[in-house]
């Protein structure tokens, strides 16, 4: 373990975990705008500094300050210990399975102005892949990870003392644990076409062939419902349920223990982005591009190529994967204000009769046509 | 016979929840980029900045009106006072002294005064004057005080209160 390998681990973590927290926070802002402008309402844009407003902006900041500075509440009969750790356990997973994604090909700063003929994967002396923590077993690192979630809202709803937040705790185990098991089953298809767990070597086969979702579009809408269902966002919403158990398992928090579930519930939709980019659309890749610059092969014109800069080769895919995740937090966040909540029944009928068959059908057909393929 | 509750029938291509979802996303995204790029559908009116101007009949704060010499046109016959349903005007009457030039009007308003927190704002007592010396076209409505008496408007007051174009006189002069 070399001092270049420390001080470059330590610069992604830093890099990483500050990128996401700003997401969080700047999630709050496009959440509230953006379903402003869906409702036809301007939204916040009260907050300024100064005669800025910036959008409304300045809320991220009066609103991390009014957190800061609120009564930090604890309900008399609660369990002090574990009502004070459920945040620190719901936020858990998001940081920690941030820590697999791949958001970039390996970057070499020895030779950043030259062509890059190696590959988006080597090793070399000043070389450090752009993820936080390789993995081996990657997807089922994500997977486990993702299923301590739950344990953070059930610990919060019980330790509360309130039934709302008990009741929301409830709804939340059960829902997480049904939708668990399609969240993993419909990856299992990817698994057997990218031939992988890592999921640097994943973003890698797709880099050679093509996307995942061109080669699996039935996981993509699979893994998208449940992956939305685990984010307990709307239409799944069903363990916050506003209308019926006032905020559910979270009812009891306030001020930044409050603030930790909902940027936790925030940054998870980035998180999914992530990964939805990862599985499904390519991770960093950019069509055509390869690491040693721009190969077009079209019918008309025969084989093109044009050479580009390490540096410049990294940049481009890292804006790609940025754009994707950005893509894909649009898309929930569209799909979170256009569907109403689901009914309970509807919410296990869709979760047990509907998504986990098809996911079974899908991991079936997928290795049948492989078989075939072979 | 039992009630048979009556399901909608829904065919399979909207069961498989996928292509609805997508139309809705249609309306969705639709209002949304209509919004964000280009004409804006947004109903909302900032208010303090942008005030959105009162319709001209719109009953506002009393102003009294004032003679072309400056003279309040009231002439203290307490028509108001009577018509008021709120009991929040209140006039002390004084009477010109002989060889005054107004002394063929006889009377006028020593005190006038108007609670504008006991008003109702029903416009009875501009109903009632026969004189047009107060009305309620100022375009302004109570604002905000940090006390009571704030609210307790006197004649000068009124008499310098404007209506919604800048003017002290009334809209309708008399004839002499």
């Amino acid at each position: 373990m070399t001092t270049f390998f420390v001080v470059a681990t330590a610069a992604k973590l830093v890099l990483f975990l500050v990128g996401i927290i700003t997401c969080g926070a700047l999630m709050v802002w496009v959440e509230r705008r953006m379903s402003a402008m869906i409702q036809d309402r301007i939204g916040p844009v009260r907050a300024n500094a100064g005669p800025f407003r910036l959008w409304g902006l300045v809320h991220i900041a009066a609103d991390g300050l009014k957190m800061m500075i609120k009564e930090d509440f604890i309900p008399r009969r609660a369990d002090k210990l574990l009502h004070a750790l459920a945040p620190m356990l719901a936020i858990f997973p998001v940081l920690v399975t941030f820590a697999v994604v791949p958001f970039g090909p390996t970057i070499d700063f020895g030779h950043l102005g030259s062509v890059n003929h190696l590959g988006p994967l080597f090793e070399g002396r000043w070389a450090t892949t752009l993820q936080v923590a390789q993995v081996d077993v990657g997807l089922l690192f994500v997977l486990a990870i993702a299923g301590t979630g739950v344990v953070g809202a059930v610990i919060a709803g019980a330790a509360s003392d309130n039934r709302y937040s008990l009741l929301g705790s409830l709804r939340a185990a059960s829902q997480l644990v049904s939708y668990e098991v399609t969240l993993g089953l419909s990856l299992v298809g990817c698994v057997l076409v990218f031939g992988t767990l890592r999921l640097e070597d994943m973003v890698l086969w797709q880099h050679h062939h093509t996307w995942g979702v061109v080669v699996q579009p039935l996981g993509f809408v699979l893994f998208l419902a449940a992956a939305i269902a685990e984010s307990k966002r709307t239409p799944f919403d069903l363990p916050e349920g506003e209308s019926e158990i006032v905020a559910g398992y979270f009812v009891e928090y306030s001020g930044m223990k409050f603030a930790a579930f909902y940027l936790g519930e925030l940054m998870e939709i980035g998180v999914l982005a992530c990964f939805l980019a990862v599985f499904f659309f390519g991770g960093w890749d950019v069509p055509f591009l390869r690491a040693d610059g721009i190969h077009l092969s079209l019918p008309m014109l025969g084989a093109k190529f044009w050479a580009m800069p390490h540096w410049s080769v990294v940049l481009l895919q890292l804006g790609a994967f940025g754009l994707k995740v950005c893509g894909l937090i649009f898309l929930q966040m569209a799909i979170r204000w256009t569907l109403p909540r689901m009914r309970y029944d509807q919410l296990m009928e869709l979760g047990w009769k509907a998504i986990l068959p098809l996911s079974l059908a899908n991991v079936a057909v997928t290795a049948v046509v492989l078989h075939a393929l072979r | 016979m039992p009630y048979v509750v009556k399901r909608p029938e829904r065919d399979i291509w909207e069961q498989s929840y996928i292509p609805e979802t997508v139309r809705g996303m249609g309306v969705t995204l639709r209002h949304f980029f209509r919004n964000v790029i280009g004409r804006r559908d947004t109903v909302t009116i900032l208010y303090p900045e942008v005030q959105r101007p009162y319709p001209p009949r719109f009953r506002g704060l009393h102003r009294l009106t004032q003679r072309d010499d400056g003279s309040p046109r009231c002439t203290a016959c307490m028509c108001c006072q009577t018509a008021c349903p709120a009991e929040c005007i209140h006039i002390v009457a004084g009477s010109y002294p002989d060889g005054h030039p107004l002394a063929f009007v006889e009377k006028y308003p020593a005190e006038f005064w108007i609670d504008e927190l006991r008003c109702v704002f029903c416009g009875l007592c501009v109903e009632a004057c026969p004189c047009d010396a107060i009305r309620m076209d100022t375009g302004l409505h109570a604002r905000p005080v940090e006390a009571r008496p704030h609210l307790m408007y006197e004649r000068n007051l009124l008499l310098s209160i404007t209506d919604a174009k800048g003017d002290v006189l009334t809209a309708n002069p008399r004839k002499k």
